[in-house]
């Protein structure tokens, strides 16, 4: 994994210390797994894990048009974050309602921060670039910020053990807080993409070995992409470039309720594209499968259903169920049963409705 | 590193066939493959009395990251396969050389086991992939 090509996250000698494997992710190279995948995926969802993260793309928006911007590139409504602190999940569209990623939102003291996918990032920077000189908006890429997420039932309690943040345990769900550590500053967001509680850090690329190492001595397992993969699978997340991109629209990708049509004068991207498609209704839909034959399904496997043919966008092995689980698009009324060609035999499985693993409460 | 079996014969496909003292040839994945593929979810395996031929397809594995085919290292016969694995994978990687074993075959003939490399080939082989 010297392959000079990919980036390097602040932690990637961390990752080769540890034993990770590594591999080639979106142009970077990051730990895939560190032992067992599936003990990695199990120790977040009984106990506490953390992922590297910091490939993702951050970006600082301020400006005295910020909100305008964000109102009108943001599927979501940005304008609903009344104070500094709150988060907000939403996509950003294309002018025929496809997805070019997936963001988290954030609302700080002065701007927005703007959370977004590695693979895309180069596309998403030219799409706010080409769009940000109609408004007072200044962005700025934090390539200096480092991203750890720490995730299940015992993550805040292991984190306020390593770094005795302890105003972290009242931080409330998609929530986000700045404070000062380290002589830095640190945000730390209630929000993952695991289906666990948890948090994501972002904090200045230096002090990232530090807190890994901190984490670790708490008790916090160091938990690969592919344990990422499964646990976001489980809790039925999406996979921007898998189970959605410029291509499908949030309407056909299980997304129509991060999308804000009220207030009905708001106007942004892709707008015009969907409410044309609520009308008309859409012919295909994201959903789950379960499958009840054994075997694995994966991305890019037929669907066969009564209502007619569809495609497998993620398929894995659930570790929490111990059966195949994935999501398919498929025709928008096929329902119940469905056959899943597997490895060239047609295989027995059923719609659900994601998510496969409920959170604990 | 990884471990070999000094006693089994290897195949580039990263089978392991052992003779056994009742003249069966038992067949694995080595070591090497199991690290590769991480944690093996689920075996398809053939069915005893089927015939399988030397370098074809004889089951599968699948593991949290993809799926492989397993191949015949020799031609003959199915005499026996590993139920355990239905219930228990995991025994891929935890035991490959042993309670992880696939199935085994009543082979044609052992000639063509002088055609798979012995460990320290594959061992070679494994470094230069």
């Amino acid at each position: 994994m010297n392959d000079p090509t990919l980036r390097r996250t602040p932690l990637f000698d961390t990752h080769l210390a540890a034993g990770a494997k590594m591999a080639g992710f979106a142009g970077w190279a990051m730990p895939i797994r560190y032992g067992s995948q599936i003990d990695e995926h199990h120790a977040v969802r009984n106990h506490a894990g953390m992922f590297d993260v910091s490939h993702m793309t951050i970006v600082d928006i301020e400006g005295t048009s910020t909100l305008e911007f964000l109102q009108h590139l943001v599927a979501n409504d940005a304008g609903k974050l009344k104070s500094a602190g709150g988060g907000l999940y939403g996509v950003l569209l294309n002018e025929a309602g496809g997805i070019i990623d997936d963001v988290i939102v954030y609302r700080r003291d002065r701007g927005y921060r703007v959370v977004s996918n590695a693979a895309t990032r180069d596309a998403v920077m030219d799409w706010y670039k080409g769009r940000a000189d109609r408004f007072d908006a200044v962005l700025v890429e934090r390539e200096d910020v480092a991203m750890i997420a720490v995730q299940g039932p015992e993550a805040i309690a292991r984190f306020v053990d390593a770094t005795g943040l302890s105003e972290v345990a009242e931080l409330k769900r998609f929530h986000a807080l700045d404070v000062p550590h380290k002589a830095a500053t640190w945000m730390i967001a209630r929000t993952g993409y695991t289906g666990e509680d948890g948090i994501e850090v972002m904090l200045p690329a230096r002090g990232a070995p530090w807190l890994w190492c901190e984490l670790a001595q708490a008790g916090v397992v160091a938990a690969g992409l592919g344990a990422r993969d499964t646990l976001r699978l489980e809790a039925g997340l999406n996979l921007y470039g898998q189970d959605m991109d410029e291509t499908t629209t949030p309407l056909e990708s299980n997304l129509g309720w991060t999308v804000a049509f009220e207030p009905a004068d708001r106007d942004f991207i892709g707008r015009t594209a969907l409410e044309a498609q609520r009308t008309n209704g859409v012919g295909n839909k994201l959903t789950g499968i379960a499958l009840e034959d054994r075997g694995v399904m994966r991305h890019g496997m037929k669907v066969i259903t009564e209502a007619g043919e569809g495609e497998v966008r993620s398929g894995i092995f659930s570790p929490t169920l111990g059966y195949s689980i994935g999501l398919a698009r498929v025709p928008r009324a096929a329902t119940g049963e469905v056959g899943i060609l597997i490895r060239g035999r047609e295989r027995r499985g059923r719609i659900v409705r994601p998510p496969f693993v409920a959170k604990k409460r | 590193m990884t471990d070999t079996l000094d006693e089994a014969k290897y195949a580039e496909t990263h089978e392991w066939a052992r003779l056994d003292d009742n003249g069966h040839v038992v067949v694995g994945i080595s070591d090497y493959a199991q690290e590769q593929l991480g944690d093996v979810v689920y075996v398809e395996l053939p069915d005893v009395d089927q015939q399988v031929d030397a370098g074809a397809e004889a089951g599968a594995v699948e593991s949290v990251k993809a799926a492989s085919d397993i191949y015949a290292p020799v031609s003959g016969i199915v005499v026996a396969v590993n139920t355990s694995l239905d219930d228990t994978p995991e025994l891929v990687n935890q035991d490959p050389y042993g309670d992880g074993w696939f199935f085994a075959i009543e082979p044609d003939s052992t000639d063509e086991l002088a055609d798979l490399m012995d460990a320290a080939e594959y061992s070679e082989f494994c470094e230069s992939e």
